[in-house]
């Protein structure tokens, strides 16, 4: 037998197990989640399975939880989008430049991402942001202001607040990264030409930067919209809706309410969401592996 | 024995051809060159033969035994990359011996088989090192000692000197030259650079477009190309083209007629050749001499003069706008503008028909 | 005459720079030291004894004590959950790499027109959210009796991390000039010892970052270990959430088992941190 036609089969061989693997990965749950979707299946109450076509659905879209939950969701996604890759594009450009104890400071930057979430959500709901003993709040006693009560007042926005922090290394590291492969012969160039810092940033660092920003952006998407542990933590869900996203929300159905079928259903309008997320993602990853840069 | 022997070998990537039947016979001891234009497919031909690339149609022999199906450590041949590949986990030592150690060869035959190339390459002092840690020049020799160990009845180079700046290139040339000479084994090396195939083969084959244009010795090649292609892909300067026209022509000669108007009488056979076709002329700049005005051939207008101290490369413009490359003493001034008397030494003009086929000269001299 | 000094007009180019190098320097130093405070306070707490963790003021300076790392043990059985952690961690790393170094491999060497796709479509499966199978991967546990296993995480884990891990070996496969691997087929290596003595060694340092992240991913997960264990199998996540309805003072202890928790990983992100950026990113920020 020809050499190709031989290698072709070993290749076809060593590529089957992670493919199929994955593909049962994919079908058996998610067809899974479409059947239990699809019938009333409620693990308080068992033995009536029947057909309920999209009732499910109509639940799960009229549920007091939804509204507020997709709200909450968007507005997690966003807010922590939104500070994270601001953030991460002046804080990357910031530590671009040679200055003393760099490497450190890089390593500083990037730590938080590779704390559990678990652990980020305690030492802030604890050693930061408690009202009486936190560190937040002696800082606003030496301003002489009121200390806030974080988690009661504000829920929301701690879960940003923490959620940001786990997130804002990453941002800063594919920058960090991204920034490396500036061309430097422009910069220079662009400087003879007269162009101020600002110039520069704005014409040259900034374009340089949207693929990696986009980059960012879409898989900080994919992963924001199932945010979950530091809810789990610190709030769970409450105070009523308040800290509920899609993803508690689903849960609190099926692992605390026991409400498969609505579950199941939400499920699926949370893959919806994801999908057009990464279908954007995918078209982005798949360009690069064209590319040559 | 290491015969080569090549039978309409064909290469095709999903519909595209790149080889288009190639019949080749390589001799043992041979150094044969493929050389031609990018995308010629001379590094698939070399690679077909290596068994790198599976062949769509044709048979290759080596000695009788046919090996087009064989994998390519069962071919009894060795390679040298165009960018080394040599192994960079491993010292120098290791990339040498690699392929004895997985022929199970014993140490001792190993270790000497590698000193003795080493030897060969002078790199004995390098065995140790690693390829990071050497020059261009020096990875080259340890690619080249990689092949030599396993005494392969023929030796496949792929562009071996285009990675090394200029001096090393004419230096390593020669080298190889001489490895040629005392291996006495057979070779076949790919190049672009048509100076290194004059330079090193014992027999060149031009390809151009996945066929072979033209096999021979270089001499014979450049001073009987048997069309145009070769005839302009071979010597430094390039050959000039002049287009013309048949005026008369029989067995004792062709009278052309150039577009400026000049006539010539040149001695090649105009048995095969109609009256008013259309022919091109080829002139190298070698045997083109710029005399004074009024006693040339016809004149040009002296666009740019090359100095470079032994020659002076004229390029100068005919009144129909061709240009002609003429090689001129080394002393001529040569002055943008100037105009210059050309004279063309007939004996050594080349016709091409309209497909570009030479016209055979009535005799054959060489130089 | 002190203006004029301060005035950056009256300053060299050089001293110019260096000027503002410095107070460049400066502001990146204290955006780390923000960024970084929440961890080092973690760190600092672990020292302290409840009643100085409580302490309003929170304090800075106290006398350290090394009792919360002593009875580590005393709340829950630490080295039970970091045992799981480990098992789980490595577990799916390791089967995951026996899997995807072949796939990615014949990727890479062996490219058809449906490799491209096949990636993509790998990588996408990483971007379903958890939720989305949660309801069914819980009950198929459940009936399989595989809730609170270690096997059932490492199983899980082995998939959420596969496309990661094929993803990454094949970029650093790319990278790796054919030209070396035909060598070695014409210096007459079979495809295993292509693959074993020359295509290993050459790609070690990548495959060793594949490792570390796909390690760091599965130490780190928080939704899975959340979700199908109770005390067998719980990793090091779970013990730290249940840190969150507290008994009595606890934030020391709590702050010495996230310590000892999250050290490894911290290290492992700082060693390999330029290298986890090509799987982080799916390849597209290099």
């Amino acid at each position: 037998m020809g050499i190709a036609k031989k290698n072709a089969r070993i290749s076809r061989y060593m590529v089957s197990p992670s493919v199929l693997v994955l593909l049962a990965w994919m079908i058996v749950p998610l067809s899974m989640t479409i059947y239990f979707s699809l019938i009333r299946y409620n693990l308080l109450y068992p033995g009536e399975n029947e057909f309920v076509g999209l009732e499910n659905f109509e639940f799960f879209l009229t549920d007091e939880g939804f509204t507020a939950g997709m709200g909450n969701t968007l507005i997690l996604v966003g807010a922590v989008l939104l500070i994270t890759v601001v953030l991460g594009i002046l804080i990357s450009v910031l530590v671009n430049q040679k200055f003393f104890g760099q490497g450190i400071v890089r390593v500083m930057l990037i730590s938080p991402f590779f704390i559990m979430p678990t652990v980020n959500a305690l030492v802030w709901k604890n050693l930061l942001l408690h009202p009486v003993s936190g560190v937040f709040a002696a800082v606003s006693i030496f301003f002489g202001a009121e200390p806030v009560d974080w988690f009661t007042d504000y829920p929301l926005f701690s879960i940003i607040m923490i959620v940001s922090w786990q997130w804002l290394p990453f941002a800063i590291l594919l920058l960090m990264t991204a920034l490396q492969s500036l061309d430097q012969e422009q910069q220079e160039a662009a400087r003879l030409d007269g162009a101020g810092p600002i110039a520069l940033f704005w014409h040259l660092t900034l374009p340089h930067l949207a693929r990696p920003i986009a980059v960012v952006v879409m898989i900080e998407t994919i992963f924001l919209l199932s945010i979950f542990a530091e809810i789990f933590t610190t709030t769970g869900g409450g105070p009523g809706f308040e800290t509920t996203n899609l993803a508690y929300l689903i849960y609190s159905q099926a692992l605390l309410q026991f409400d498969v079928g609505l579950a199941s259903a939400g499920g699926l309008i949370a893959v919806l969401l994801a999908n057009i997320a990464a279908f954007f993602l995918v078209r982005l990853v798949g360009k690069s592996l064209t590319d040559k840069t | 024995m290491a015969d080569l022997t090549i039978k309409n070998l064909r290469k095709a990537y999903g519909d595209i051809e790149i080889l288009k039947g190639i019949d080749l016979e390589i001799k043992d001891h041979e150094f044969v060159v493929f050389v031609g234009p990018s995308g010629c497919g001379k590094s698939t031909l070399l690679r077909s033969i290596a068994g790198l690339e599976e062949v769509t149609g044709g048979q290759i022999f080596l000695d009788d035994k046919e090996i087009t199906e064989l994998a390519p450590a069962k071919r009894d041949l060795a390679m040298v990359f165009q960018s080394y590949a040599l192994y960079p986990h491993m010292s120098v030592r290791k990339n040498m011996s690699f392929a004895l150690e997985l022929a199970k060869q014993d140490k001792a035959t190993i270790n000497e088989k590698v000193a003795e190339a080493a030897r060969i390459l002078e790199l004995t002092h390098l065995l140790d090192r690693k390829p990071k840690d050497l020059s261009g020049g020096q990875r080259q020799r340890v690619a080249i000692g990689r092949s030599i160990v396993r005494h392969p009845s023929v030796f496949l180079f792929d562009e071996p000197l285009s990675n090394l700046d200029a001096a090393l290139r004419i230096q390593t040339r020669l080298e190889l030259a001489r490895l040629h000479h005392d291996l006495n084994a057979t070779m076949i090396y790919v190049t672009h650079d048509q100076v290194e195939a004059m330079t090193l083969a014992d027999k060149v084959v031009v390809l151009n477009g996945g066929q072979i244009e033209q096999v021979g010795s270089p001499m014979e090649l450049y001073h009987h190309p048997v069309n145009q292609f070769v005839a302009g892909f071979l010597g430094m300067p390039k050959m000039s083209f002049l287009p013309g026209r048949v005026l008369s022509g029989d067995q004792s000669g062709i009278n052309v007629e150039l577009e400026s108007g000049v006539q010539l009488q040149l001695p090649i056979s105009g048995e095969k050749v109609a009256k008013g076709s259309d022919v091109t002329l080829g002139v190298r700049p070698e045997h083109i001499t710029v005399t004074d005005k009024d006693s040339s051939t016809f004149q040009g207008r002296l666009d740019i003069a090359e100095h470079l101290g032994s020659d002076t490369y004229c390029y100068v413009q005919t009144e129909t706008k061709q240009t002609l490359t003429v090689r001129a003493p080394g002393t001529f001034p040569g002055a943008y503008g100037d105009t210059v008397g050309l004279s063309l030494d007939l004996s050594h003009c080349h016709l091409f028909d309209a497909q570009g086929k030479a016209i055979h000269k009535l005799s054959r001299s060489a130089a | 005459m002190f203006t004029n000094v301060l005035s950056l007009d009256r300053l060299s180019l050089k001293s110019r720079r260096r000027l503002i190098n410095v107070l460049l320097g400066t502001l990146a130093w204290g955006v780390a030291l923000a960024v970084f405070f929440p961890i080092f306070w973690m760190i600092l707490t672990s020292f302290k004894t409840e009643i100085d963790a409580f302490a309003t003021p929170p304090q800075l300076f106290f006398s350290p004590t090394l009792e919360n790392y002593a009875l580590i043990n005393e709340r829950s059985d630490y080295f039970h959950f970091a045992w799981n952690s480990v098992v789980v961690s490595f577990g799916s790393t390791i089967i995951g790499m026996m899997i995807a170094v072949p796939a990615a491999y014949s990727m890479a060497f062996f490219e058809t027109k449906r490799t491209k796709s096949t990636l993509l479509w790998m990588l996408s499966t990483k971007m379903l959210p958890p939720v989305g199978v949660l309801v069914p991967i819980y009950l198929l546990f459940k009936d399989l009796g595989m809730l609170d296993t270690r096997l059932g995480l490492v199983i899980i884990y082995t998939l959420i991390n596969l496309p990661i891990m094929v993803w990454m070996a094949y970029t650093y496969f790319k990278e790796i000039p054919k030209e070396v691997l035909e060598a070695a087929r014409m210096d007459g290596a079979s495809l295993f010892q292509e693959i074993w003595r020359v295509l290993l060694p050459m790609s070690k340092g990548g495959l060793a970052s594949t490792v570390l992240l796909s390690l760091i991913l599965s130490w780190n997960e928080a939704f899975w270990s959340l979700n199908l264990t109770a005390s067998q199998a719980a990793p090091l996540t779970a013990l730290i959430a249940s840190y969150s309805s507290p008994e009595g003072l606890f934030w020391a202890k709590l702050s010495a088992v996230s310590t000892l928790a999250c050290a490894p990983i911290l290290i492992f992100g700082w060693i390999s941190q330029k290298q986890l950026v090509r799987g982080l990113s799916f390849g597209a920020v290099k």
